[in-house]
């Protein structure tokens, strides 16, 4: 097999699980929006909550990646770590604009306000740039090898830089609500919002999966083609 | 061995930029309008120049910086000189040492000679602060130069590099510059340094972490 048809059959899987996601998405929704209660304090405004948090979880999940991929590079010095690593960050910095945009829809009717410099807005605010400023790199070196080394180097960087930005903005101040399930404590959400919330979670990391797994059949397919121009030209 | 090399790599710079003085002659001016356009950019009546000063003094750091940060790498896309230097017996832990140290040098008097027009400019007494100022200023300048460097040897690479600079930098520049702004004020209103302290030990830990994670990494950005 060819790398052009593997990377085409890693197309295709991509796509069939971006599909089940979004059916899985489908049924996060009417579960959501038909099954689960209103909560009492916020109203129907809640809801947003079910889509926010999990595409927060899987855009940050997806710069993690990223960051880690970036480490892997600088080692084995793998062309396919690279490609992976990104398509982690294109596709992370599409979730965080669906988490960016969700979050003031949300904090209009609640907090009274689009924006607030909280501790978590601010980090994933910050992050979400420096993984633009990723692609934008990306897109200005013209040597691949050399695009590699230097996305990977600032990935590691990222990856470091992450708990000084989270301590900074902590510190300064913080108004986002504590967190409802991963806290000493018992869980204080109840159950049938858990559920909701736990199935959107694996729904969001399965379409994390699926988009990424496109992306990177098509990062291999597009080196295939540049490989067979510069054949061509020689 | 590896130090002398640096020094000669930093000589070298410093002498480049003795002879034109252009990149520190606009920085220097560029640091003045700044801080005189941040000045005006408020209202006198609601905002007092003393709570501005602080931030007004390390955005006017940053920017003035980020300008020398360019010129590091820039001098050496001139006739392929980086490649002169990558095929001479320097080792790139000596050569990211010696650009280190000019950036350091080149900020530092850039910083030190728009702190007394602060002063001036905003009319703060600092006379008993100045130690505990000047400590601030030398630790975020480090974080500021070691992540800079590292980035701007990147991005020299590319066609629009006085663009892509800040739009690299300055996320990485999150954590040093509030936690600098944070101590100035502090120490701008004499508050004691158990209040501080937090925030000094953030920098460090800053500091320590992308020093030693830019000398790593910048191997991998000049061996080809």
């Amino acid at each position: 097999m060819t790398r052009r048809e593997r990377a085409l059959r890693t197309v295709r899987r991509g796509t069939v699980l971006t599909v089940v996601a979004l059916l899985g998405l489908v049924i996060v929704y009417v579960r959501a929006l038909m099954f689960t209660p209103i909560e009492r304090f916020q109203g129907p405004a809640q809801k947003i909550f079910y889509v926010h948090a999990p595409v927060a979880w899987a855009s940050l999940l997806a710069f993690a990646v990223c960051g880690l991929l970036s480490v892997g590079y600088l080692f084995m010095r793998d062309r396919r770590l690279d490609l992976l690593a990104m398509s982690s960050a294109e596709v992370g910095v599409a979730l965080s604009v669906a988490m960016l945009t969700t979050g003031p829809i949300w904090g209009k009717p609640i907090w009274g306000t689009w924006w607030t410099w909280d501790f978590r807005l601010s980090s994933t605010l910050f992050l979400f740039l420096l993984f633009v400023g990723y692609l934008v790199l990306r897109g200005a070196l013209a040597d691949h090898e050399v695009r590699a080394r230097y996305s990977a180097v600032l990935g590691v960087m990222a990856l470091a830089l992450v708990p000084f930005i989270h301590l900074t903005v902590y510190w300064f101040r913080t108004l986002h609500p504590a967190p409802v399930i991963m806290k000493p404590e018992a869980p204080s959400l109840p159950g049938v919002m858990l559920v909701t919330l736990l199935m959107s979670l694996a729904v969001f990391t399965l379409l994390y999966g699926g988009f990424l797994t496109v992306r990177y059949g098509l990062a291999v397919l597009e080196d295939v083609r540049l490989e067979e121009a510069a054949h061509e030209l020689s | 061995m590896t130090t002398r090399t640096a020094m000669a790599i930093a000589l070298k710079d410093l002498a480049i930029e003795w002879r034109t003085k252009t990149a520190f002659m606009s920085s220097l001016v560029f640091a003045v309008l700044v801080l005189a356009i941040l000045f005006f950019a408020r209202d006198a009546t609601a905002v007092s120049a003393f709570d501005l000063a602080p931030g007004a003094l390390w955005v006017t750091f940053t920017f003035a910086g980020m300008l020398g940060l360019n010129r590091a790498f820039l001098v050496e896309r001139e006739n392929h000189s980086l490649d002169g230097l990558r095929l001479s017996p320097a080792t790139p832990t000596a050569i990211f040492l010696g650009k280190v140290t000019g950036n350091l040098i080149f900020v530092g008097v850039v910083e030190l000679v728009s702190l007394p027009l602060f002063v001036v400019f905003y009319d703060i007494a600092i006379w008993r602060q100045v130690p505990l100022l000047l400590t601030v200023i030398a630790m975020a300048t480090v974080a500021f130069v070691a992540v800079g460097t590292v980035l701007s040897a990147m991005v020299v690479r590319t066609r629009f590099s006085e663009v892509m600079l800040p739009v690299l930098l300055l996320p990485f520049l999150v954590p040093p510059i509030v936690g600098a702004v944070q101590i100035t004020w502090r120490i701008l209103a004499e508050r004691p340094l158990a209040e501080m302290s937090g925030w000094l030990s953030l920098l460090g830990a800053f500091d320590i972490v992308f020093f030693a994670l830019a000398l790593l990494l910048f191997d991998a950005i000049i061996t080809e």
